[in-house]
């Protein structure tokens, strides 16, 4: 299905951030991305990589949880789905 | 999910049925090195409401393995010193083989999937994030 450009509005996606993470964002505890609609948790992923400077060295197929779930790559999201940026975590 | 010390006792009392015969109990503590390095304690970093969730979803997998065992699995987070509790496993089933294997999943996950993350304290005054497991995402993982 073609999506015409004109109809798009942009979303604003507010990332939780964790332990090292937090240092990436200079100590914050979350980071907002302004995402075309119907954007992917890859397409996040790049935008965030793509920030430049220490957000180059995230790694494209880091963790992302959407609503506290584990989310793949190709998921969809959503204005007010709660996403958050998994380190490796370390847990035990 | 606590950020109270965690008391062993009490973890083992929450499981245990007339018909089990078996109690296994797992313990995490906090060691005084690592990797040649004098450690003076830990903190424990967690994505609080997901991690409840991930628990709980890891007892509930760990349930079914143990057909129907008795569950109970808490870890702390916050800061904790050498030898403290950081994560507790009971689980009590009719046999030995379902109690030590539902228990071992229960901890092989938590370090799999559970989102915590430890800052560990060095003598020297440092203090590091530890490299931790990058989580796979399944699809099939509802």
């Amino acid at each position: 299905m073609a999506v015409r450009a004109d109809r798009d509005r942009p979303v604003d996606i507010t990332v939780l951030l964790f332990a090292a993470h937090r240092e990436l964002a200079g100590g914050r505890a979350d980071t907002v991305v302004t995402l075309p609609e119907r954007a992917t948790v890859d397409v996040l992923l790049a935008e965030l990589r793509a920030r430049g400077g220490e957000w180059a060295s995230l790694p494209s197929r880091a963790a992302v949880a959407v609503n506290r779930r584990y989310a793949s790559g190709d998921t969809v999201l959503y204005e007010g789905d709660e996403v958050a940026l998994i380190p490796p975590v370390a847990g035990g | 999910m606590t950020r109270e010390s965690i008391d062993p006792g009490a973890v083992l009392a929450r499981v245990g049925r007339p018909g089990d015969g078996a109690v296994a109990f797992f313990a995490g503590v906090v060691r005084n090195e690592n990797e040649g390095r004098a450690v003076s304690g830990m903190e424990y970093e967690g994505y609080d409401e997901m991690a409840r969730e991930e628990l709980a979803a890891i007892v509930a997998e760990a349930a079914e393995r143990a057909g129907g065992g008795r569950i109970a699995a808490v870890h702390r987070l916050g800061s904790l010193a050498v030898g403290e509790v950081s994560v507790a496993i009971a689980v009590s089933a009719p046999h030995r083989a379902e109690a030590f294997d539902a228990a071992r999943y229960i901890i092989e996950q938590i370090k799999k999937r559970l989102p915590v993350w430890k800052r560990e304290h060095y003598l020297d005054r440092d203090a590091e994030w530890l490299e931790g497991h990058l989580p796979v995402v399944e699809a099939e993982r509802g």
